[in-house]
């Protein structure tokens, strides 16, 4: 569907719409941040949020989700959870990590908990009004996107350029009322916030380019930079928390009160956190705090793009602030990297 | 406005996270922390293992846990495991009892190649503690399939006479005029009349064939650094050594990350892996 163009009055009385038919979920402030959360008035959208302090990941794979039920005397079940819903206003570094979970848990023999979740969600991109501090997504090819979603706005002025790319898309645009073409002026206007994303979304810089970062790497696994920075390290695990681009997780059972039947659930996990890698009887393969730092690194800028073609890092800056001890920042650790390097 | 969560039961053959049935159909006590569980599968079928693979095991409200399957294939329905009480999982295995029902999920990950470059060549196997356990799935299929293979040699370390498994077949082993059977523990009790030392003093009286043999080896984290140095010394080449590392296999299907090592799956491209894919891997071994 070629692109429309919606004024600020119409954009609004469309997100009330689609909050009259469908759960929406988007960036609304929180404190003095802003969060994803289940949106009940479209006064409370605020698509000139900067950066929300978790990602939408939250909601294509849960903190905590059911993946099976069992009883005692019956065995296991396979529960599939979804919940269908608009993901609207995710950015674009986020959209590329959506498309980075995809690629993670379809490939090869798809996760169906996943899948299932995944395909009940439509997602509504926005294309960044106000850049965070710590973003460096410009860096690494995600401070625009061009795929991966179903809808995406742009700012243009006063009002917004809007374009559907799919049929789930399309029938969300179906919604919206005083939709008009978008003329050669207003899409022109959106052709300039994509370049100016370019500089709005390089608060950092990476002096690389992302694909020397798995050459760069291997060849920097005594370098100082790991023991020295994760001296200070907690093993919280926060940075991987906040991350868009962190897929690792554990299993449990939880048994329900008759203790005969429970559930046996999916928990977020981090690589950072200090019994990651024991195995039973007590060894441990990371046993250090360097170790666990590295290989964090490690995982994101080589063994993911060297199995899946992609970095996992969308610049997105959330572990800079997240981490207590202030050394998550990935654009220092490879900045240091590269100075030893030249 | 809909804001309950829509949610969904499902019989899910597409599941990978859902175990299939399986029963205890006897249980043998190896040692003080180990025991031997043979299973069948419900719904009759083989579980269509290879040797070296593994499975994870269920047992509802406790947990699953990664274990080595420890009986070769060959034309059987049943399939067994060595199960070491060593966390919360094995230590309630080691309360079922016959005609208990477990979980099973895989087989999964890669195999000793006895299907495959083990043809042909003489095979030393290399087995520390607990290692055992899954090398015995191969020997067992070497020994089904004896004129497929060259010389057979099977080199066993334990740290005392205790922890002695399977002792019939050790004995059997060790009896066999078709392959030779070498033991050692770490430390000797009354009883032992037998080898002393660490496994690596058995290598070089093995008179193993560097140009002839392939060694699959299987053991502690500890072990392979002895034992890979001691393979050197009698020219063994990097290629023709294959090992099984354990690593904390949760998923078994690549997606949970803890048994990386390095940028390898010990669940895809382990647990066994050819030597020379290691080289470099710092975590390895």
């Amino acid at each position: 569907m070629p692109a429309k163009k919606l004024s600020q009055s119409a954009l609004a009385l469309w997100v009330r719409k689609l909050i009259e038919t469908r759960r929406v979920v988007a960036p609304q402030a929180k404190a003095e941040h802003f969060a994803y959360a289940p949106l009940s008035q479209a006064e409370d959208l605020r698509l000139d949020h900067d950066v929300t302090i978790l990602p939408p990941r939250k909601y294509l794979m849960p903190p905590s989700e059911v993946l099976l039920r069992f009883t005692r005397k019956d065995g296991y079940t396979s529960v599939i959870e979804h919940e269908p819903m608009i993901l609207f206003g995710v950015h674009p570094y986020d959209v590329a990590a959506i498309a980075q979970a995809d690629r993670y848990f379809l490939h090869d023999r798809p996760d169906i908990h996943y899948q299932t979740r995944r395909r009940s969600i439509t997602i509504v991109a926005s294309d960044v009004q106000n850049a965070s501090e710590d973003v460096f997504a410009a860096c690494l090819g995600t401070a625009t996107v061009h795929d991966g979603f179903d809808v995406l706005l742009t700012r243009v002025g006063d009002a917004y350029v809007i374009e559907s790319r799919t049929p789930a898309g399309d029938a969300l645009l179906a919604l919206a009322q005083d939709l008009q073409e978008a003329d050669p002026v207003s899409l022109g206007r959106r052709e300039q916030v994509w370049e100016d994303a370019q500089k709005l979304l390089r608060r950092q810089v990476l002096k690389c380019n992302p694909q020397e970062l798995p050459a760069l790497l291997d060849a920097a696994r005594e370098h100082p930079v790991w023991e020295k920075r994760s001296q200070t390290c907690f093993s919280c695990g926060s940075c991987v928390t906040v991350c868009p681009s962190c897929f690792c997780f554990d299993v449990e059972d939880e048994l329900d009160p008759d203790l005969q039947s429970g559930t046996r659930r999916r928990q977020w996990d981090a690589c950072l956190l200090s019994g990651f890698a024991v195995v039973a009887g007590g060894h441990n393969f990371r046993k250090r705090r360097e170790e666990r730092y590295r290989h964090r690194f490690y995982r994101k800028a080589k063994y993911l793009p060297e199995r899946f073609g992609f970095m996992g890092c969308v610049g997105c800056g959330r572990c800079v602030k997240a981490c207590t001890a202030g050394i998550a920042n990935p654009v220092e650790v490879y900045n240091t990297l590269l100075e030893g390097a030249s | 406005m809909m804001q309950t969560p829509a949610s969904t039961t499902a019989e899910a053959d597409a599941d990978l996270y859902l175990p299939r049935p399986a029963t205890v159909r006897s249980r043998t006590v190896l040692t003080a922390t180990e025991m031997l569980f043979e299973l069948a599968m419900d719904d009759g079928k083989p579980l269509g293992h290879m040797p070296g693979q593994f499975v994870e095991v269920s047992l509802p409200g406790i947990g699953e846990a990664p274990i080595s399957v420890s009986s070769s294939p060959d034309g059987r329905d049943r399939f067994e495991l060595v199960v070491r009480r060593a966390g919360r999982v094995t230590a309630a295995m080691h309360d079922c009892r016959m005609g208990e029902r477990v979980g099973i999920r895989g087989p999964f990950g890669t195999h000793f190649p006895v299907d495959g470059v083990l043809r042909g060549r003489d095979v030393v196997f290399i087995a520390g503690g607990l290692g055992l356990a899954p090398l015995r799935s191969a020997i067992q299929y070497v020994l089904n399939h004896r004129k497929d293979y060259g010389r057979v040699t099977v080199l066993y370390g334990i740290k005392s006479p205790v922890e002695r498994m399977f002792l019939d077949e050790l004995d059997d082993w060790s009896r066999r005029p078709d392959m030779t059977f070498m033991e050692t523990v770490d430390r000797a009790d009354a009883t032992w009349k037998g080898n002393v030392g660490v496994i690596t003093r058995l290598i070089p009286a093995a008179e193993i064939d560097p140009k002839r043999s392939i060694v699959v080896a299987c053991g502690p984290p500890i072990m392979y650094k002895f034992v890979i140095v001691s393979l050197y010394s009698i020219d063994v080449a990097n290629e023709d050594i294959y090992v099984s590392l354990e690593r904390r296999m949760k998923c078994g299907i690549g997606k949970c990350g803890h048994c990386q090592i390095g940028g390898l799956y010990a669940c895809l491209e382990g647990p066994v892996f050819h030597y020379p894919v290691l080289l470099g891997v710092e975590e390895a071994i």
